[in-house]
């Protein structure tokens, strides 16, 4: 193999870029036919019916920006098929149209790897002359980060843009890696314009922004120096926010339709817990409230006919009523999710520890937000997955949580993909990476294994979790009774191992804040 | 990183990528009223389930031998009994006589897809796994990354798991008599590569160097005292392995007779469809299928084949040692692809096989032969709406053996050992000869490209309907006879030192 400096990212880029195109003719998700929507909607209605439209179910929820993409991707469609872009046709699925969406995703994939190579500059002064490609940090992040199971399994098989988004999110990242703030903060901006979910993260970039970036310099220990704080530095960063959001929500804001925009990127209807219920506390929270609602009810001390009758698994956004605790409200998770970032904003505003502080932080944010938000999607643990890789190349511990929290994020993939078509897929993909990380930061951290007794034996219970949910549960004679069985176990199990992995990257943020500060 | 987590990623992203490809179409889909391949093993397992052995090579009211008659020695039907004993435990629909004629379905899709997936992490995967690891040089690197180009060799799964059919059996099977050879275990080699033989006829393109290079063995070690007791093994082996496979079919010679009859059809023309073999070739000049009778077809092709393969057949008994055996592989497989009766297309996987196995010692030679033959393929991959796996395996191909192998970089004149060229045909010394073979490969990967894509955007001339697969097979044709030349002068060609020191086995 070529030892010399970069030649093996390309082939690495090319390689997952052909394997991505295998799959286009596999199961596709209803977010197909909500893109194939929205290329309708933006081609053929003016700009102030876009976020009126809703003669289909999938109406226009994603920021403005994500709009004028979408636009701008459907006059590369009609050369593909002309009818895909005609709002009457419901669930079009031509080949044309299958394999011009398909493409779109692979193509604009293009800025994740731009921001891969960037990541893997920033990493790869350690250990950079190793003769071994294989034990380079740079390359054991390009691998992590452009052959993540998660993403290729919900951007290539279930269908979404998400390499596209987190291809703006680390390269924002990779900037202040590098110390270059205002292009970080623009690239963020732009983010936020093109989808409102990394509005997670945003106090993260606020708090370190301001304190490292507009306060010029720290004290001798590290404390804030008020008399350092500069006003261009913080009207740049304003100018430059201000700019983008302008451009994307300028035309809508002079149209008058701002509410209604508004109202459409943040629909509060919606229930506490998706129909899957997302591996985080609420799910812990609604499975002790099933189990407190049956031995309740086994031990008379509540009576059956006074439960509310809510269903776990019908519906895709149903209101779950909880039974024996108290029910929840989105102010709640509101309050929860503030409650749980704020001591790490704090620690970042009072110590600030640099871009990679900055990095643990944001993790946190994302961790956070999945941990106690309203109506998380299980695809959000990505938010939180990717950016860690990061980390995980640099530091042992970190490549410890990385490793827990990795494998027992994707595998709460799994239900995604639910046909018995992509069972191999996911199963093979699942193991290469699992293998992969696990060798190779191992090797990368000499010195024994990165995890510890107790988190082992939790992985172990995945994989019996995961024999039980896939194989053995399909063929036994519950399956017809209960049918949501799999689905809770795999919520409940993996919420455990999340919830650890978030406590722990908290212990290792709060542990380097009492330490005195090398960085 | 350890070499065994590096060769499980390796087999499981060969497995990864054959499943991508096994996601679209097969062979025959919805198209009755002979749809193809797929079909024609759905209808063996209805076959061989529902009727009793001695019915099955047969052509009766229950049988009917013109619709995909079973044309494969006895291990074929065994083992789509087995695979139909499955499905009926499933769903009986899928084999039921006569009504399932032409079942479609996702579910059946499935199901097949995983027979095939099964039968290659059984056979053909761990042969390939132990090959690379134990019987290749250099370093675990080195290794691995041969395991994995070889893993991703497009041909077999665009064939496998595209069109559908078997391969990774027959070819698997044979693999494991080269590994019992590799490893010195003759009589277990012999009885795999019997095995192999008695699951598709095919396999006899492999026999004659597996004979020669056996028989060459005992003669070496003497043929009184050990050379003898070896044979005698060897020779117990085989005729106990067929005589295990053919056991239902011996009780009567009529049977026999029957089975041999369907697996060497000779009442067949030339050549069927668009081949890249010479008479295929020949005929585009000269119409030798209208010209010559079926008889003369037969001499002809018998007197040319036998030309081609049995120098280097004969060299190998001189010769016994692994590496000519690898040659002689090549040669004698290629050479019956060349000039033999009745060949098909798919057949090239018989001479890819024996390639694959030496990309460690020839990388350039032989990912430039995959390559073709792999496109010499498409007329049949597009007709099964293949195009899009065929391009992206064979681009991923490419890419992954250029650069894990530096294929490029081993392509100086020594390394290619034109040094026999350069005396044979009077080159100026100036003459740089890796460079011009380096310019040959280029060109020749721009024509394959080129001619893919004009297959699939133009439209042929009304009044030559078949020009792109002509193009297509003629191409092939000639990359084809300029491996089979090379690699015969290889085995002639005088010792190279580093071959020559090879553990002569």
């Amino acid at each position: 193999m070529a030892a010399d400096g970069w030649s093996w990212f390309p082939v690495l880029a090319t390689g997952v870029s052909l394997f991505k195109c295998l799959f286009i003719n596999s199961y596709r998700s209803t977010d197909f036919e909500v893109h194939r929507n929205w290329l309708a909607i933006t081609h053929s209605l003016p700009v102030s019916r876009w976020y009126h439209e809703n003669s289909s179910e999938w109406t226009l929820d994603y920021p403005p920006l994500f709009a004028w993409f979408e636009f701008g991707l459907s006059h590369v469609a009609q050369h593909f098929d002309r009818n895909m872009l005609l709002l009457q046709k419901q669930n079009y699925a031509s080949p044309a149209t299958v394999l011009f969406q398909r493409l779109s995703v692979i193509f604009t994939d293009v800025i994740f790897i731009l921001a891969t190579r960037e990541c893997c500059r920033c990493v790869q002064k350690q250990k950079a002359s190793q003769k071994d490609v294989l034990s380079r940090p740079a390359f054991i992040l390009a691998v992590l980060l452009l052959w993540n199971f998660g993403l290729l399994i919900v951007d290539h098989i279930h269908f979404q843009y998400n390499g596209f988004l987190f291809g703006f999110l680390l390269l924002s990242v990779a900037k202040h890696l590098q110390a270059q703030h205002l292009q970080g903060a623009l690239l963020f901006a732009i983010l936020l314009n093109l989808k409102h979910i990394y509005l997670y993260v945003a106090p993260a970039y606020g708090v370190y922004l301001l304190r490292s970036y507009c306060f010029t310099e720290s004290s001798a220990d590290g404390g804030i120096r008020w008399r350092s704080f500069s006003l261009l530095r913080l009207l740049a960063l304003g100018s430059v926010v201000i700019a983008v959001c302008a451009v994307s929500f300028g035309p809508f804001i002079v149209m008058g339709q701002l509410p209604q925009v508004l109202s459409r990127l943040f629909p509060f209807k919606r229930g506490l817990c998706h129909a899957y219920w997302a591996p985080n506390a609420w799910a812990l929270y609604n499975a002790l409230d099933k189990v407190l609602a049956t031995l309740g009810v086994r031990l008379k001390l509540l009576k059956e006919a006074e439960l509310p009758q809510a269903s776990m698994t019908g519906g895709l956004v149903q209101e779950f009523q909880h039974s024996v605790l108290p029910s929840v409200s989105p102010s709640v998770t509101l309050v929860c999710t503030l409650l749980s970032i704020l001591p790490a904003l704090a620690s970042i505003w009072r110590r600030p520890r640099g871009a990679r502080g900055f990095l643990r932080c944001l993790l946190l944010c994302a961790l956070g937000s999945f941990m106690f938000g309203w109506h998380v999607h299980e695809k959000a643990i990505l938010i939180a997955i990717l950016p860690l890789s990061i980390l995980a190349v640099e530091s042992r511990e970190d490549a410890g949580i990385f490793l827990l929290l990795s494998t027992t994020g994707h595998y709460s993939l799994f239900p995604l993909l639910f046909t018995p078509a992509e069972l191999p897929i996911k199963v093979c993909l699942m193991l290469m990476f699992s293998l992969f990380s696990f060798s190779a930061l191992r090797k990368l951290h000499s010195g024994g294994s990165l995890l510890r007794p107790v988190e082992l034996v939790y992985l172990l219970g995945l994989g019996l979790v995961a024999l039980f949910s896939e194989v053995l549960f399909p063929l036994s004679p519950w399956k017809l009774r209960l049918p949501f069985l799999p689905l809770l176990a795999t919520s409940v199990y993996c919420s455990v191992g999340v919830s650890y992995s978030f406590l722990r990257l908290y212990a290792t943020l709060l542990h380097s804040d009492s330490k005195p500060k090398q960085h | 990183m350890q070499t065994w987590s590096l060769v499980s990623i390796c087999v499981l992203l060969g497995v990864a990528v054959r499943w991508g490809v096994s996601l679209n179409s097969y062979s025959g889909a919805g198209k009755p009223p002979m749809f193809g391949d797929y079909e024609a093993q759905r209808h063996w397992q209805e076959v061989t389930y529902n009727l009793p052995i001695r019915e099955w090579y047969f052509n009766s009211t229950d049988n009917d031998l013109a619709y995909w008659g079973l044309d494969y020695p006895p291990l074929t039907a065994y083992h789509s009994w087995l695979c139909a004993y499955i499905a009926n435990i499933i769903d009986p629909e899928w084999v039921k006589l006569h009504k399932s004629r032409g079942y479609e379905s996702p579910e059946h899709k499935l199901f097949m897809r995983t027979t095939v997936l099964v039968a290659d992490l059984l056979i053909f995967i761990p042969a390939v796994v132990l090959y690379c690891l134990y019987l290749t040089d250099g370093s675990s690197k080195k290794k691995v990354s041969v395991l994995l180009c070889i893993l991703l060799y497009p041909g077999l799964i665009l064939i496998d798991y595209g069109h559908f059919q078997y391969n990774g059996v027959s070819l698997g099977l044979a693999l494991w008599g080269v590994l019992g050879l590799g490893l010195g275990w003759d009589a277990l080699a012999s009885i795999a590569f019997s095995l192999a033989l008695n699951y598709k006829q095919m396999e006899l393109y492999h026999a004659l160097p597996f004979f020669c290079y056996l028989l060459g063995k005992c003669i070496k070690a003497g043929l009184i005292g050990r050379g003898f007791l070896l044979l005698v093994r060897i020779a117990a082996a085989v005729v106990v392995t067929f005589a295990l496979c053919w056991l239902p079919f011996l009780s009567d010679p009529v049977q026999a007779l029957q089975v041999v009859r369907r697996i060497f059809p000779v009442a067949r023309g030339l050549f069927e469809d668009k081949v890249a073999n010479t008479w295929c070739s020949l005929n585009v000049l000269i119409k030798i299928r209208s010209l010559l009778s079926a008889d003369a077809q037969l001499h002809l092709s018998l007197v040319f084949t036998l030309l081609a393969v049995l120098p280097s057949s004969i060299k190998l008994l001189t010769r016994p040692t692994f590496w000519h055996f690898k040659l002689a592989l090549v040669n004698s497989s290629l050479g019956f692809f060349l000039f033999s009766y009745q060949v098909h297309e798919k057949s090239i996987l018989l001479a890819a096989l024996p390639v694959c196995l030496l990309l460690n010692d020839l990388p350039f030679m032989s990912v430039w032969f995959l390559l073709a033959s792999t496109f010499s393929m498409l007329p049949l991959l597009l007709k099964d709406g293949l195009l899009a796996p065929y391009v992206v395996t064979s681009t991923g191909f490419l890419l992954i053996s250029i650069y894990l192998l530096s294929a490029l970089d081993h392509s100086t004149e020594d390394e290619l050992q034109l040094s026999t060229y350069r005396k044979l045909f009077f080159f100026p010394l100036k003459l740089d000869l890796g460079c011009l073979a380096r310019w040959k490969f280029y060109i020749s990967v721009a024509a394959m490209v080129g001619l893919s894509i004009a297959s699939v955007t133009l439209d042929p001339p009304s009044h030559l309907p078949d020009l792109f697969p002509v193009l297509v097979s003629t191409t092939s044709y000639l990359l084809f006879l300029g491996t089979f030349i090379h690699f015969n002068i290889l085995q002639f060609s005088g010792p190279n030192s580093k071959k020559s020191q090879k553990k002569s086995n």
